[in-house]
């Protein structure tokens, strides 16, 4: 249903692809980990490579958890719109298909955050 | 000698129909529908407007001898307040900083409550109506400069109160007060009353005002609580507007009634997540609770709108959405939200910390469900860190909900170690929610929410830097350009309480108050 109004209503979307300057927005959230409060948004270019996000963008991201250090990123569960997903650390984003605005969550079995409080 | 004596003055009831009914007419030079050009569109059916009761029978100059005689009384404390450095007087320095969320966040709201009102009111037809809104658009104005004038007399003192006009259209966390109240105005006169005059002034007005008056009474801040008092007491006219409008709009057609509740089960949740702030206020920024926010949720929500909606439920109307998720989110919600300025300190107008061990006894007392299991090992996780220098500083922007404008911090329903997460696709692009609730808002309305001014996404497309900055310099550093834009100065109104100029400032005029010069 669209807006009731006093005459047409139609915009444009305030967070359109062209808008970002050649980057496009990923969403990663580390489930169970609530030291951080919410999960992340960030801008990367669609030729980025999936490892150097794992390996360059993290750490500055997580790296204040004590887990994070223990993450052993060949068992990482992902997800991708809530939905399993597997990622090819040397591709690209545009590679994969992740789209503008995708959100990924990732789960760390056996890591249960700060005294197992899912913090 | 025999005079021709003149009929005294007007009866009350006389006086009231003259003033109010007998000032507006059929128009014949216009059109009515030319006149009153927003009236049918939300298609909402009116079809005798002298139905509309006034429970108070006020007219204009009474309102203004009665509004006069308020101010008056509340000047005089405001001014005694300043002069004898009241703001000394209050428990402790972290007090401050719920005052600074409060002028900030919620002040401006007042004065968009007294734009909205004077806009609904010049576009309802009936005149009871019409006079109604007015008095309550006027009070609205009244209550936004006397916290204006409360404001500037911290802001003598302390840090953080600076710039609120400024802040409320660009500060990350101030777009979600301001949106949920800019989602109001640019609705239409009906969705507004509901909205704002009966979901938020009668639902959920008491959550707001009880627990701040009194935790400003229990904090020793008698200027907070001389005008929170003042407004109040403008309040309870408010209220009875806010249910008269449900009641006139749902007798006078039955087609109304679906309209009516989803604008009621829409308001109720939005008002509902900006009260996350007041959950926190209460559970975390009053150094003397009063109650908890269960406690006050408990007793203000669920009793007291539960008795409401029983009463409506003879026009059709039942309980608003969600109510379950509310149920179970009342464990929960404060301490997520605490968590979050607590991550965010960097880039706010008021300082965070984490509760002495007193009070983290208070919280796990009052949330035996939830505080320990959850919240506490975070706290102290926290704490520890902090001692050793390493006080955690969230740097990374979060995700936000395209719907309350909130970080994604709260969890699934039945699940507190998972962060909710919902989504829609919508012409190309996706959007993402915290709950069921904001989505479902967004899903009856996708062309108002794509158009939302997301702090985050605003950054990132480079438009929250002040003019001239070049982002791609060398050494750019995005977070101290965001804090010039805010108008926020790194060190002195941002991080955390301990050690914060406030801090120092308190302690060292409080003893000069209390003790000689060595």
């Amino acid at each position: 249903m669209g807006v009731a109004a006093i005459k047409e209503y139609s915009f444009e979307s305030a967070d359109r692809l062209e808008n970002f300057h050649g980057n496009q927005l990923l969403y990663i959230g580390w489930d169970q980990h609530l030291l951080f409060c919410a999960p992340f948004c960030l801008p990367f270019p669609p030729s980025m490579r999936f490892g150097d996000i794992i390996d360059k963008v993290l750490p500055g991201v997580f790296g204040y958890h004590p887990d994070f250090a223990k993450v052993d990123w060949s068992k990482v569960e992902w997800l991708k719109s809530s939905q399993p997903w597997q990622p090819d650390f040397n591709k690209t984003l545009a590679e994969l298909g992740l789209k503008h605005k995708d959100v990924l969550r990732f789960r760390t079995p056996g890591l249960t955050g700060i005294k197992g409080s899912a913090s | 000698m025999d005079m021709k004596v003149g009929k005294k003055k007007l009866g009350l009831k006389e006086k009231y129909q003259h003033m109010t009914r007998g000032l507006g007419w059929e128009t014949t030079y216009q059109s009515m529908d030319d006149v009153f050009p927003f009236v049918k569109y939300e298609g909402i059916k009116i079809h005798d407007w002298d139905k509309w009761e006034d429970p108070f029978r006020l007219t204009m100059d009474a309102y203004w001898k009665y509004q006069a005689e308020k101010e008056r009384k509340l000047y005089a404390i405001i001014d005694a307040y300043a002069q004898n450095n009241g703001h000394l007087n209050v428990t402790d320095a972290r007090y401050l900083n719920a005052i600074k969320l409060f002028l900030n966040g919620i002040s401006p709201l007042e004065y968009m409550a007294h734009r909205g009102f004077a806009m609904t009111g010049r576009q309802f037809p009936g005149v009871g109506a019409r006079v109604a809104c007015l008095m309550q658009s006027l009070d609205e104005i009244r209550h936004a400069q006397t916290q204006i004038h409360s404001l500037s007399n911290y802001n003598k003192y302390y840090n953080g109160f600076h710039d609120y006009r400024h802040m409320l259209e660009r500060v990350w966390y101030l777009s979600v007060p301001r949106s949920f109240f800019d989602d109001a105005v640019t609705a239409g006169p009906f969705e507004f009353m509901v909205a704002i005059g009966f979901s938020f002034e009668y639902v959920l007005t008491n959550l707001l005002f009880v627990p701040f008056v009194s935790g400003a009474a229990y904090n020793g801040d008698m200027g907070t609580m001389t005008f929170g008092f003042s407004a109040q007491s403008d309040e309870a006219r408010h209220m009875t507007l806010g249910l008269e409008v449900i009641k006139f709009v749902l007798e006078q057609d039955p087609d109304n009634l679906p309209i009516v509740q989803q604008w009621i089960d829409k308001w109720t949740w939005r008002g509902y997540r900006v009260l996350t702030l007041v959950g926190m206020m209460m559970d975390y920024m009053l150094p003397k609770r009063i109650m908890s926010w269960k406690e006050a949720w408990e007793v203000y929500f669920e009793e007291n709108g539960g008795a409401l909606f029983k009463d409506l439920a003879r026009y059709g109307i039942r309980p608003p959405k969600w109510l379950d998720q509310i149920e179970q989110d009342k464990d929960h919600i404060s301490h997520q939200a605490w968590a979050t300025f607590y991550n965010y300190a960097a880039a706010c107008n008021f300082h965070t910390w984490i509760p002495t061990d007193d009070e983290l006894d208070w919280l796990s007392q009052k949330y035996p469900n939830s505080f320990d299991k959850y919240y506490r090992p975070r706290l102290e996780h926290w704490r520890e860190e902090a001692k050793k220098g390493n006080r955690f500083y969230n740097k990374t922007l979060p995700m936000l909900c395209q719907t309350c404008q909130i970080p994604m911090i709260f969890t699934e329903p039945g699940d507190p170690t998972q962060i909710c997460y919902r989504e829609v696709d919508y012409k190309d692009n996706k959007y993402h929610f915290c709950s069921d609730g904001c989505k479902e808002i967004f899903e009856h309305e996708p062309e108002k929410y794509i158009q939302a001014w997301l702090p985050v996404h605003q950054i990132y497309q480079g438009n929250c830097f002040e003019e001239g900055v070049d982002p791609t310099a060398e050494g750019f550093d995005p977070l101290s350009a965001v804090l010039d834009y805010y108008h926020l100065a790194q060190g002195r109104d941002n991080l955390d309480f301990e050690g914060s100029e406030d801090q120092k400032n308190f302690e060292a005029w409080r003893g000069m108050a209390t003790k000689n010069a060595a």
